[in-house]
């Protein structure tokens, strides 16, 4: 039976960097960075996953197929996340057309049509 | 008997031999755990999402966390997936009483670290800090949570905490189902059902393992430190 066979002296180094990355992470947090201390504690969460994946999970060892479906299923994560926060993050970027607040707001969301009405319609037809 | 069984481990029909069997069971649990990375992946959009709109509230929310706890944790998840990575490893070099020796001993870390999580949520519950089952903060703990980080809002760090709760309980409903897989596989191990011709599941096991440890790999920076405590 193949499987490539990791010794157990590079195992527990394996560890040891996971934990020394995790002392350093958690360190971090105790630092001011800004808008950095996201990208480190992510950057540094990245490279613990790639010691878990290519060494625990044996795939530096395995066969291309499955490195392809291992990436795939992060590639489909991170087209998951970046649609999603294209939209949220963009939201603000084009100016409301003026037109479409002619009632006089000037900010908030664009109500739609009629909204501004329906307080005083009574709500007979929602029963 | 039991001993001859496994050493002469034979490969299902539809296979060429052992190897391309393993082959394709490995295979098969990456497109599973590809199927788990969408699942939690929905949980991770949603907390990006959130993030972004109510960033004071998810960072004071942060800080009511306990980050001692949280890294401890974290190291002893690593230790659960060290010794299972042993396990895989004492199966492949036919070793099987330290394959049952690294199976339990995975279990006892999984073990201590959900009872950690147990104390935490404890703890949030003794704080009225449970969304939804037990959120009743009173006066002074919401003055005292806004306080945590200016531009922070009740409401808003009561979401954060369902994301808390959802993540980490979805995460430790996976380590109580992998607790369920290693009880099987150390009962099928003290059989003699593996050696290092036959020992796809210990493999396929341990894939899992892993996977559930790198989602806790993200979940605490996320959940943790993003409040930062400075």
């Amino acid at each position: 039976m193949s499987g490539h066979v990791v010794s157990v002296k590079n195992y527990v180094l394996i560890f040891l960097a996971l934990l020394a990355l995790t002392a350093l992470t958690t360190g971090v947090a105790f630092i001011d960075l800004g808008p950095y201390n996201t990208m480190v504690a992510l950057a540094i969460a990245g490279c613990k996953m790639m010691l878990v994946v290519l060494f625990f999970m044996h795939i530096l060892y395995s066969r291309n197929l499955t490195k392809i479906v291992a990436a795939a299923g992060l590639l489909w994560l991170m087209i998951l996340l970046t649609l999603t926060m294209s939209d949220f993050a963009t939201r603000n970027w084009t100016p409301e057309p003026s037109g479409w607040n002619a009632g006089g707001k000037s900010s908030g969301a664009p109500a739609p049509a009629g909204a501004a009405t329906a307080p005083s319609t009574p709500a007979t037809e929602s029963h | 008997m039991a001993e001859s069984q496994a050493v002469h481990a034979v490969h299902a029909h539809q296979f060429e031999d052992l190897d391309q069997q393993h082959d394709v069971g490995t295979l098969g649990m990456w497109a599973f755990l590809a199927t788990e990375i969408m699942f939690f992946g929905g949980l991770f959009a949603g907390y990006t999402v959130y993030r972004y709109l109510y960033l004071p509230s998810f960072e004071a929310g942060s800080r009511l966390l306990d980050i001692r706890l949280g890294a401890i944790n974290t190291a002893v998840l690593l230790g659960s997936s060290l010794t299972m990575a042993l396990a895989v490893r004492a199966a492949q070099t036919n070793k099987r009483k330290a394959l049952a020796t690294f199976l339990v001993l995975t279990m006892i870390l999984g073990g201590v670290f959900l009872g950690i999580k147990f104390v935490e949520y404890a703890h949030k519950w003794e704080h009225h800090l449970v969304p939804g089952l037990h959120w009743a903060p009173d006066a002074e703990e919401v003055a005292q949570i806004q306080g945590l980080k200016p531009g922070a809002a009740a409401p808003q760090v009561e979401l954060f905490l369902c994301f808390y709760f959802f993540m980490t309980g979805m995460h430790a409903l996976h380590m109580i189902i992998g607790f369920g897989i290693m009880t099987v596989m150390l009962v099928l191990s003290l059989r003699g059902r593996f050696s290092s011709e036959y020992y796809s599941p210990i493999e396929v096991t341990g894939l899992y393992w892993h996977f559930v440890d790198i989602i806790w790999i993200f979940l605490f920076p996320l959940l943790y430190l993003v409040g930062g405590r400075y």
